[in-house]
This record gives structure tokens, sequence and C-alpha cells, in this order.
């Protein structure tokens, strides 16, 4: 038989080969050079050419020769992808078209200028971003990039030239590519410069020639040369991690990199990369978040320099603590940390005193063995320190207001109340004033009220009054003891404010988790549990939520769940699904098509993307790093919870499976010993036959034997036949007013052969009315049951057929007098191919089997029960409803 | 003669054999097609036909046999759901028997079959058993004792004695006593079949005359 299910294995090659290709991560190869002109395109389309002459599927997905002829000659015979066209504010603009690259699905592309930043509204903001995206699909990748725009350099490069560099690629898309370095003598590329065959873009012509310095090109031509060979053994260090030779961490050492809001931690982001590079070792960016909560511009410009650090290859850890450098410190231990490094203060700050010395100093002095890198932070240190936000501005002002408003209305009351306490005990008041501001207001303000009574106390109260001056020595003391107390108390009483203010938000995580985990666990079922996480997400984030599954059969593709409070337009299903597939978080606020009108989370399980929720903000402000850390918190919980449920289903799965096994072996036994036995007498008895010269007595038996085997192997089939209709749903009853003492009649008729020598007496109610059934297959219920009660019992026993009508069902009972049916057996006696352990040989298991799933499909039951005075009884009640009158013919 | 329409060679080697003990010439045919042709070109007295043929169904071979051709066709199948029985009887098949089946039934049938489309002459009076239906003087005698039945009990009696020995499925008997609206309405069939059993049957609870073809129709029994 040739079943077309089957896959033939040429189909199953070349789907395992497709397989191969798609988890095979393409590779990068670097046309690496020290400044532009050294010939990177050039040497690139040469291998290239190489490449496609030996066979390689390669295309151009794009290469700028900016009209040069003998570069133009090179592109000549390699296959170039149509470009993007971009109106961006009037001007136009191509790009790579990355969908068509992926579709196309070469073995090679060439992208040239890794460094370049994509038209507004493209996929990603960078090409490296695109690039990554191809190497994922598994195309190797061919580009060109100056030593000046790899992030790690990028700060060496502003220092040589005093030229900032704007587009960077982090040093981590580098990691594992192959270097191939463009080098061009100085003195050459500025003959070449000379004779303007280098493409200098018109916005650059200024800076040309501060650029193209014979000093700098050295200085440029050693930077590249050195990262040219750090990355030569990379390749070395990335072949033995891959071949698993020897630890990851050659040097076992780990470095972590504090990063704070100031700008100045880029660089310190920066440097700790390059270490870690030369030492090859693992690294982390620590952001410890205080209770005092970050203003809107320094969150931004700590998202910022953690994003850097990410994209450097860093771990990125924030963590909550009041002290920095506790903080930092249990990170380090946590994660086994050898080196810190972090910003050398500049200037003395006052307010270090406080906390026991400088973050350096406790840092060097708390830190054992790990080692503190201090590094001077540069570059883009003129940033305004305190860029405070317009709306905390206007509400510290309005707290300064609050203060100097109550010392004024204190001192009112002092003036009254000075006519009955001494002027002493009025600083006791004042103090009292500022004890209570201190809960309401910040540092600041309280600070200025403790100034001001102060100077109040001392002006208004004490002698000689209103003057500044102090007469008498016991006046100083309270003076600055009081000045000294209500300082100290006020920074107390706000501290202890600004960190129950951290404590109430971690507190409002903490029950946002404890909400969303309780409601999950009272979720009943799968599409319950994926209700309530688009409700409780999107109660929690403020947004329309949408929860995007991967559609079951289709690889990538992914469905909107239907309860989804969003539906998600065509653009950001994309969105969706490239965060999916690349387990990336994208969209608004992210590294990738920040364009979006909605944030992308991927719900992870592992290793695994289980679905994408996408979220759409009601409000328009960005997002702040602790919703982003709430939000993350939640995500990876909806992750591990609906893991769980899919491990439990995948476990419901598995023991179906066992089940089905155990049903098939059941079936393979049972059916094997049924088949085989009645074959074994049709042909013994037939070749007995064949002898001549035998007495017709014999014939007539061994004819009988003959018959007999071929009705049991018939009534096999039959049954066979059924339960596969049964299981597969095909069993469709056609109702039909029928005659119950019909049925019965015609039942035993069929089954005269098998029941002959018993006596079956049947017992039909009168005016028995017609019953909705079918026929048929009450037929064959009804056969299986006396089949049974003959199987089971005692030839000479008699068996019983009745039938009656209560009010609103028919009654049909066989009953036996056999030994009755073992107490252990009554549940399973209806499951398929179930055999009680009494049973006599031969039989399947699957009589009662149909006849329960027969009498079922006609909305009847089916029960058995031992009848008192011994024998078992089989009973069947099917719903009577009252037949429609009957009228004379009219012809 | 008979053409026998099987494509399992088995089955027809057994029907030549089965149908020639009882002095039939057998040609055979093995697909629709040729099913058709030699149906057409021999001219048979019967045709021995299976559902299941390569080329098409069978109930489609009786569908253009039907339509130049009153030879009796027995359908002969090992489908033995109601609703092929009912299909084929619909389209012209005379009887219907399911493999595995006994020769001697499968010869009374073709007999009965073959019976029926001789234009014998007009049989007055119909006797089976202890029963005997003067169609003529519509008269019905049980063991010699005139049995009343109403008009539509004498109607359905009268259909069933007029294709005696032959299947007549639910729909055919309601379309011809009740007429073509009441089809479906098997219940009436039901009660007067009671009825009848009542007043015809010796013994009405174990019908010997009136028998019921499960799911497909009911046949009178012609007993010598």
């Amino acid at each position: 038989m040739n079943d077309p299910e089957r896959p033939n294995p040429d189909t199953l090659l070349a789907a395992v080969q497709r397989d191969d290709a798609r988890q095979r991560r393409g590779k990068l190869k670097v046309f690496f050079g020290m400044a532009p002109g050294v010939g990177k395109t050039y040497a690139m389309l040469e291998a290239a050419r190489r490449e496609l002459s030996a066979g390689r599927d390669v295309v151009i997905g794009y290469v700028e020769t900016h009209g040069r002829k003998e570069t133009d000659a090179l592109t000549e015979g390699i296959p170039a992808m149509p470009r993007l066209q971009t109106e961006y504010r009037g001007v136009s603009l191509t790009e790579m078209d990355l969908d068509a690259v992926l579709a196309r699905h070469p073995q090679l592309a060439l992208v040239d200028e890794l460094a370049h930043t994509n038209a507004p509204g493209s996929r990603h903001p960078k090409r490296w971003q695109d690039v990554l995206e191809l190497l994922d699909a598994g195309i190797d990748v061919f580009t060109a990039l100056n030593v000046q725009h790899v992030e790690s350099r990028a700060e060496a490069v502003r220092q040589i030239t005093g030229i900032p560099i704007r587009e960077t690629v982090p040093d981590s898309v580098l990691d594992g590519a192959e270097f191939e370095l463009v080098d061009l003598p100085p003195e050459e590329l500025r003959t070449r410069l000379a004779a303007g065959k280098v493409y200098v873009p018109e916005s650059a012509r200024a800076a040309q020639d501060n650029f193209f310095r014979p000093g700098n090109l050295s200085a440029l031509r050693e930077l590249a040369l050195r990262f040219g060979a750090e990355h030569v053994g990379q390749d070395v260090l990335a072949y033995r991690q891959q071949h698993g030779v020897g630890d990851p961490w050659k040097t076992g050492q780990r470095l972590m990199v504090a990063v704070s809001p100031s700008p100045s931690s880029a660089s310190l982001v920066r440097w700790t990369r390059r270490l870690a590079g030369e030492l090859q070792a693992g690294w982390f960016a620590v952001s410890v978040e205080l209770p005092q909560p970050l203003n809107e511009n320094q969150q931004a410009r700590l998202s910022r320099n953690l994003a850097l650090a990410r994209e450097l290859g860093a771990q990125v850890i924030t963590t909550t603590d009041d002290d920095v450098a506790r903080g930092l410190l249990r990170v380090a231990r946590e994660q086994n940390v050898t080196q810190i490094v972090v910003g050398k203060p500049v200037g003395w700050q006052a307010i270090e005193l406080f906390r026991g010395g400088s973050l350096l100093n406790r840092l060097i002095r708390d830190s054992g063995h790990v080692d503190i890198h201090a590094v001077r932070a540069e570059g883009e240190a003129s940033a305004p320190r305190g860029a405070v936000g317009p709306r905390l501005r206007a509400q510290s002002a309005r707290a300064y207001g609050v203060a100097t408003a109550v010392v004024a209305a204190v001192t009112g009351i002092n003036a009254v109340l000075q006519h009955w306490i001494g002027y002493q005990a009025l600083a006791l008041i004042y103090l009292l004033s500022v004890v209570i501001l201190a809960m309401f207001v910040g540092r600041g303000p309280t600070l200025l009220a403790a100034t001001l009574t102060a100077l109040s106390w001392n002006f208004f109260f004490a002698e000689p009054r209103l003057t500044f001056r102090i007469s008498t020595v016991t006046d100083l003391m309270l003076f600055l003891t009081y000045f000294v107390v209500a300082l100290a108390m006020g920074h107390l009483a706000a501290r202890l404010r600004s960190e129950q203010a951290a404590e109430r938000r971690r507190e409002q995580r903490a029950t946002a988790l404890y909400l969303l985990t309780r409601e999950l666990a009272q979720a009943s079922d799968f599409a319950d549990l994926l209700a309530i996480v688009i409700r409780e997400v999107s109660k929690a984030a403020d947004a329309d939520v949408s929860l995007s599954l991967p559609q079951e059969g289709l690889e990538g593709a992914l469905t909107t769940y239907f309860a989804s409070s969003w539906a998600l337009p065509e653009k950001e299903q994309s969105v969706a699904a490239w965060a999916f597939r690349r387990r990336q978080p994208a969209g608004r606020d992210t590294d990738t098509l920040p364009s979006s009108a909605g944030l992308h989370l991927p719900i992870m399980a592992g290793e695994r993307a289980l679905g994408v929720l996408s979220l759409r903000f009601r409000g328009a402000a960005p997002l702040t790093t602790e919703r982003r850390d709430l939000l993350d918190s939640i995500v990876r919980q909806i992750g591990l919870v609906l893991d769980r449920q899919r491990l439990r289903d995948a476990e419901q799965q598995a023991k179906l499976v066992a089940e089905s096994e155990r049903l098939s072996k059941a079936l393979l036994n049972s059916v094997s010993h049924e088949i085989r036995t009645p074959i074994a007498a049709i042909t013994s008895a037939a070749s007995s036959l064949d002898r001549s010269g035998m007495d017709p007595g014999f014939q007539h038996a061994m004819v009988g034997e003959i018959q007999g085997a071929a009705w049991r192997l018939n009534r096999l089939v039959g049954n066979l036949l059924d339960i596969a209709r049964l299981e597969t749903g095909h069993v469709k009853p056609k109702l039909d007013w029928c005659d119950v003492g019909d049925l019965v009649h015609a039942t035993l008729k069929d089954l005269k052969n098998e029941l002959e020598g018993r006596e079956v007496k049947v017992e039909i109610g009168p005016g028995l009315p017609l019953v909705r059934m079918d026929f048929v297959l009450m037929q064959q219920v009804l056969g299986n049951l006396l089949l049974n009660a003959a199987a089971y019992t005692e030839t000479g026993t008699p068996i019983q057929v009745s039938a009656l009508a209560q009010p609103d069902r028919l009654v049909l009972t066989v009953t036996d007098r056999g030994p009755g049916l073992p107490p252990e057996v009554l549940p399973l006696i209806f499951e398929k191919f179930y055999r009680a352990p009494s049973a006599p040989a031969g039989g399947t298991g699957l009589g009662l089997a149909i006849v329960k799933g027969f009498v079922e499909a006609q909305g009847g039951r089916v029960s058995a029960e031992n009848r008192a005075g011994g024998g078992a009884a089989f009973t069947i009640k099917l719903p009577l409803t009252k037949a429609p009158p009957v009228m004379e013919a009219t012809t | 003669m008979a053409l026998v329409v099987d494509d399992e060679v088995q089955i027809r080697r057994l029907l030549r054999v089965c149908l020639e003990s009882d002095g039939y010439r057998v040609h055979e045919a093995s697909t629709g097609q040729e099913a058709i042709t030699e149906a057409a070109q021999r001219k048979p007295d019967v045709v021995v036909l299976d559902l299941g043929l390569p080329d098409m169904d069978g109930v489609e071979v009786l569908k253009r046999l039907r339509e130049w051709s009153r030879v009796p066709v027995l359908v002969l199948s090992v489908r033995d759901r109601e609703e092929d029985k009912i299909a084929a009887l619909d389209h012209g098949a005379d009887d219907y028997v399911t493999k595995p089946f006994g020769a001697g039934e499968l010869l009374a049938r073709l007999r009965v079959a073959r019976r029926h489309a001789d234009p014998a002459p007009e049989l007055s009076v119909f006797r089976s058993g202890a029963l005997e239906v003067d169609l003529t003087a519509r008269v019905v005698k049980v063991e010699g004792k005139e049995v009343k039945l109403t008009a539509t009990e004498y109607s359905l009696l009268r259909l069933l004695v007029q294709h005696a020995g032959k299947v007549l499925t639910h729909r055919h008997i309601l379309r011809e006593v009740w007429g073509p609206n009441y089809a479906e309405q098997t219940h009436y069939l039901r009660v007067y079949m009671a009825h009848l059993r009542e007043k015809l049957e010796r013994e009405p609870g174990k019908p010997r005359l009136l028998i019921t073809e499960p799911g497909v129709g009911y046949r009178l029994v012609e007993e010598s």
C-alpha cells in the first residue's frame, strides 16, 4: 500500500539540512581599516568575487562605491539586492532592504559600512543591528569598518584626532568575527587623499585635514593594528570555547563597573569593556538604586548608560540599597567579582563625611580581596550635574515656600507665647516645628527651616532682641546646640521619609507581583490563565495589552490571542514577531524600532520564547526604570507560570501517549489471538476436508467448524470497525421510531446460531410505545449483551431480555444467572480492551465498550450490577418521548 | 446467463462455482466499465454487482445500467451500512446481500429477483404459509379464515405482496401507501406493520412472514 502520509527520505533529509542551516549562525568577516580610503570596500569586493567563483551564493546587500571606477568594476557580476528608498523630511535616503535579503537568503551578503546609521523609521536604528539579524538567519556577512567606529576605541580616537565620533559599533558585535586588516602606509593614504581618491562626506570636509594629519594616521594605524591583533586572539578563544577546551574565562577574572546617571559613567563603561577584553574576562555593570528617587533626566541618563553597557556585552544588574558602597560590594560578592571599576571623585564632597568617608574610601576599606580601579571619568563631563526636571523644581519651590511660611507662623505664635514662658523654652517650640516639617518636606526645605528658626530665635527672642548679637555664653551654647540638633533632626527625618518612600515602592512592586501570582494561581485552565495575564498586566502597567502566541504548526508565526485588549495593527504585529524571533524586547523605549507605538516583551521560559506581551501605554511619558523593572518581573513571572502550565500539558500528553501505547499493546495481543484462533480452525478443517474418502458426518462437522470460525472472524472485524467508528466520532445515530419487540426479535433471529441451546426469555411490557432510537445500533447493543451473557454463563442457565416503559424512559435489561461480576471489575467493565480476570478464553474486551459507546451516542445510559440471587444484570435506559399521532392513509 | 461483477478474483471464482452448480452460464467483469459493456453485449438474465469497483462506484454502474436495461441486479457488497443498502435499492437494485454470504441464500435471492423481472402472468391469488391474499377480490385469509383489514393495512399488504420476496425500503413503502409527503414518517409504518403482524402472524412477537430488514425496510417472505 502506498501511504501518502508517509514522508519520503529525501524530503526528510532536506528538512534536516534546512534545520541545520537555520540553527547555524552566519559568520561575520570584517574588513578593518584605520581610516576611510584605505581600500576596505575594494578588498571586500575582491574577496567576494573569490567566494563567488568558488560557487558560493553571494549577493550585495548594500555597497557604496562612491562612483569610483575600479571599485564599480568589481561589483559587476555580483547580484545586487534592490535598495530601499525612504523619504525623510524631503530628503530621499537609500538603505539596505533587510527583509529582501532575509527572503533571498543567500549564503553570503556584502554589507558595507557597519557603523552606518539607518534612516529614521527603519527597523533598526543602526546597520550593525541589521547585520546581526542576517547572521542570526544563518547568512554569512562581509562588512567594512574603521577603527574609529569601534565603541571601545571611539574615545581614544577622539583624543587622538579631537573629533567626536557619533557612529559606533558595540564591541560585542565584533566578538567572534573574522578580521581582515586592510592596511595602507599613512603616506600613501595621504597621496590618495590628495588625488581625490578618498570619499569624504560633505559635512566632514572641514575636519578632513585635521583627521588625516600624518601623526594622527600613525596613531590610528597603531590602534587598528592592535585591535586587529586582539581579535585574532579572540578567534582562538572562541574556538576553544566552541570545542570545550579550557574554561570560558581564561583568566578567572570577573569585572564590575559601577554605573550612575552621571554622563561620565559612559566612559567608565567603555574603559571596563577594554579591560575586560584584554583580560578576556566576564564583566558586570551594576547600578545601585538609592531610596531617593531619580528625576526624569537622571533616569534617562542612567538607562542610556546601562544600555551602553549591555551593548558592549556586560551583564547588567540593578540592585536596591541605601548605600552605594554596600550595594556594590554585595553584588560583587554574589557574582564572585574580582575587580571593581569606579569613577575617581572630583573635588571634595562634604556630605560624604556623614557616611563614613567617600565612596571610594569605603569601597577600598570594605572590599577585602576585591581590587578597586579608580578611573578618571573623561569627556562629556560638561553635562549639567543637577539638571532637575521642571516638575521637580516646581515641587521643591513649593516646599521651600511652605517651610518659610511655617517658620513665620511659628515665630508669630512664639511672639504670643513669650509672655508666659521664657525665651529659652521658645527654642524648643521652634525645634518641634522643624521636626514636624521634616516629616512632610524634603531635606533642603528642612535645612532652610532649621537655619531660619535659629536666626529668628536669635533675632526676635534672645537678649538683646532685634539684633543678631548673643550676650550670654548660655545663649551662645543654646544657639549652637539648637542649630546642630535642628540640622541633624531635619536630616534624619528627611532620610527616614525617603527610605519610607523607597520601601513603599518596593512594597507596591511586591504587592503587584503577589496579586498577579495569586490571580494566576486561581486560573482553572490555560485560557483562563491567559485572560488573567491580560487583565492583570493591563492593570499593573496602565496599558492596553495584546498577547501573541506562536501559531501551532507554523514556525515563527504568531497569532494574537482573542481576549487581548489591544488589537495589534499589522506594523506592531511584525515588531512583536521580531521580539519573539529574537527573544529580545522591541518597540518603544528599546533599541529596536523605537518609533513603534507599543512595547513588545518576549515571555521567556529559560531559552524559549513562549509568546510576546505587547503594551500600549495610556500615558505618553517615557517608561521609568522602575516601571520597566516591574514589567520585567511580571513578564518573568508570567513566563514561569505559562511554562509550568506547558509542562503540565506536556505531562498530560505523555500520559495519553502511554495510555494509547497500553491500548495498542492490548489491541495487538487480543486481536492477534482472536484472529489466529479462527484462522487456525479454518485451515485445519479445510485441510482435513481435502483428504478423500471420509464419512459425510465428519465432513459436515468440518464445514460447521469453518463456518463458525468465519462468523467469529466476521464479528471481530465488525467490532473493530465499530470501535474505530466510535473513536473517530463517526457514530451518528439515525434516530427513528422503532418497535422494541421487533428489535428484540430481529436480534435473536440474527444470533440464532450463537445462542443455540440457550433459553432466552423475552418479557416485553404490554402497550410499550414506539421508542426513538437507531434500530441497527440498538440491535448491535442488544446482540453484544446477549453474546456476553452467553459467553460468561454455563450452558443451560437462562438469559432474559425485558423491556418496560417508565414515564420518561425505556428500560431494557439483559440478565443472567451466571457467576455475576466481581465487585472490583464493575467500574472498569465498559472500558475498551478491559477483560475481567475471570473471563473465559477468547474475546477482545470490545463488546461492552461498543455497547456503552452506542447507547451514549443515542443519549442513553448503560449500567451493570449483580442481581439478588446471583447473576449479572445489564440495564440500558433510553429517553422516551411521545410519538406523534398516526393518521390513516389518504390514498 | 449471469454476469458477475467483482474486482476480487477469489470472489469471482467462488461465485462462478456457486452459480454454475445452479445451472447458470457465468460471465465475469472486474471493472464498472467492463460490466456495462458486458451487460450490453451479452444481455445477461441477472447481474451480481459489487459496489467497491476500481474505476467507479457500483451505484454509478447501477444508475447507468438502469438507463437502458431492466435486468435484475443483485448487489453483493461488504458495505453493511444501511445508507449503502438504501442507496442501492433506491437506484434500482433488486436485492442486497452483504459479504460474507451463504451460497444458499444468494441463490434463493437470485431466483426471487429473476421471477420479478419475468413478465409472469398476473397473479391474482398470493399464498405464503398460512397467508392467502386474493388481489382481485380484495380478500385476505389466514389459515382459511378471512381477516378484516383497514384500507391502509390492505394497501400496505398489497404493496408487499406485489413485491413479495424483495426488500422494500421505508421510503418506498411510505411513498407508495401514504404519498410522497409522508416519506419520512417512519412511525406510521411501524404502527401499521405492528397492526398487520397482529392480524396475520401466528406469533406477532416472532414474525415469519413480515420480516424487518434492520434499518432498511421490510420484506414479505414467500413460503411454499
